[in-house]
């Protein structure tokens, strides 16, 4: 096993995936362009979506990803910020509202 | 903030930067060779297409000292063009009809004291005129303040850098007040009527990333850049030119400092488009030097690589030698070639 889990060279190794499995590989990374071409949404406006899901799912890889390519797209420092407390927010909210849950239980038994 | 030359920075030498750019800092840093890639897409040696672009550097002298600036250009630069070699330039423009464009740069070029005078001059030879002006030099003293219309008389196409259309990344690339000042020079270029549909005189601007990153797509910036200038200070202008940094000069200087370099390099090379080699602006263009010496590119000029001829000099300009020369390439080429390419017109793929 490797000594660390992350190692900022590996994301450049991120198609080697396809080595063990091409079929699959093929089919997300073709999948994966397109999701990220102008569309519906711009590609500038995807990459600030893309720049606060990485930090929901606290992926390192993605987040160095698309803090370039949210930067080189045009977007702002304060407005890069914006977007990770967004996904902090959503991040939070969603503990927060399993509060009401908590809460209903405890009434269910609660005399 | 001085240049390197002023600094006596290491990297005022162009031989040094050449040894770094070619193997990096520690002098083992090895990617594939320029001339590599140029192989394989069936494009080495690299020679010239045709030549219809004069690019005439006409000082290193700047009123701005700007983060990126490949020229090292600044207030303590003194090497500026002289009348002799500006009329042996136009010598040339007269008994070589295939040039349709006369390209000016700089530095600030319109601090060299002939500048007028070699435009004017320019003018009566019916050639497309391009001066590369920094706006805020419009606003730097009194005796500039003409300059748009100046421009307008000459029907003088401008070109402007303009890193962002926010004060923040501007400034941080090319000093404090510089965004309010080109933004207060733009407004005088539309009042003259330049960047106004109909009038026929155009404004160009050019992005170039603040920092160790490409740029993003020419034509996306091109239209937040039309919105954003419209909408907050009611500024228009024709098209937007985005240019890649080359490593040269203060970028290079940037990019070793801030630990950039290897990384940003890996980058240019990944992204070498063939389509993009295929157009490179070094196969149309001849780069004239302050002193009067031939380059490919202005960025060869910056690394003293003078043209492979055994004419190397505007006062004994040889267009059948020049046109089946070699054009000279190294590692620093890939900034040309990145993506959509770059050039000093923008996007080449």
């Amino acid at each position: 096993m490797s000594e660390h889990y992350y190692n900022a060279k590996d994301l450049s190794k991120f198609g080697n995936v396809a080595d063990f499995q091409k079929d699959m590989a093929d089919k997300f990374f073709s999948y994966y362009g397109e999701v990220f071409k102008d569309s519906e949404l711009t590609a500038r406006e995807k990459s600030l979506i893309a720049l606060a899901v990485s930090h929901a799912v606290q992926c390192p890889y993605c987040i160095d990803a698309y803090s370039s390519d949210a930067f080189e797209k045009g977007w702002s420092e304060a407005q890069m910020m914006e977007a990770v407390h967004v996904a902090c927010a959503i991040r939070g909210g969603a503990s927060l509202v399993h509060g009401v849950q908590m809460m209903n239980k405890v009434k269910e038994i609660a005399m | 903030m001085k240049s390197l030359k002023a600094g006596n920075n290491i990297l005022a030498a162009a031989h040094e930067q050449i040894a770094i750019i070619e193997h990096g800092e520690s002098g083992d840093f090895a990617l594939v060779p320029f001339q590599e890639k140029l192989e394989q897409s069936n494009i080495f040696p690299l020679k010239p297409t045709s030549i219809n672009i004069l690019q005439v550097n006409i000082g290193k002298m700047c009123n701005q000292v700007c983060k990126h600036c490949h020229v090292d250009a600044g207030p303590d630069r003194k090497e500026i063009m002289n009348r002799e070699t500006m009329q042996q330039c136009i010598d040339v423009l007269k008994q070589n009809e295939q040039f349709t464009t006369i390209d000016i740069t700089g530095g600030a070029p319109e601090m060299n004291p002939h500048f007028k005078w070699f435009v004017s001059e320019l003018s009566k030879l019916g050639r497309h005129i391009i001066v590369r002006c920094n706006l805020t030099i419009i606003l730097a003293n009194k005796k500039y303040f003409d300059l748009p219309q100046f421009y307008k008389k000459h029907h003088v196409e401008v070109v402007s850098s303009l890193p962002f259309y926010t004060q923040d990344r501007t400034d941080r690339q090319r000093g404090n007040g510089v965004f309010e000042n080109s933004i207060k020079a733009l407004l005088m270029l539309n009042e003259a009527g330049y960047g106004i549909e109909g009038t026929g005189l155009v404004l160009n601007l050019v992005y170039n990333p603040a920092g160790a990153f490409l740029p993003t797509a020419q034509s996306v910036l091109e239209k937040e850049y039309k919105d954003a200038l419209m909408k907050r200070h009611g500024i228009a202008f024709n098209n937007l030119f985005a240019i890649t940094n080359l490593p040269i000069s203060r970028f290079l200087d940037y990019l070793l400092n801030s630990g950039n370099y290897e990384n940003y390099m890996e980058k240019l090379v990944n992204a070498y488009n063939p389509v993009a080699a295929e157009n490179v602006m070094c196969r149309n263009t001849i780069s004239v030097g302050w002193d009067g010496y031939l380059y490919d590119c202005d960025f060869n000029q910056m690394l003293e690589l003078k043209v492979n001829c055994s004419n190397k000099h505007i006062s004994n300009y040889n267009d059948s030698e020049l046109i089946n020369r070699e054009i000279i390439i190294g590692q620093h080429c890939y900034g040309c070639t990145a993506g959509a390419g770059s050039s000093c017109g923008g996007a080449v793929a």
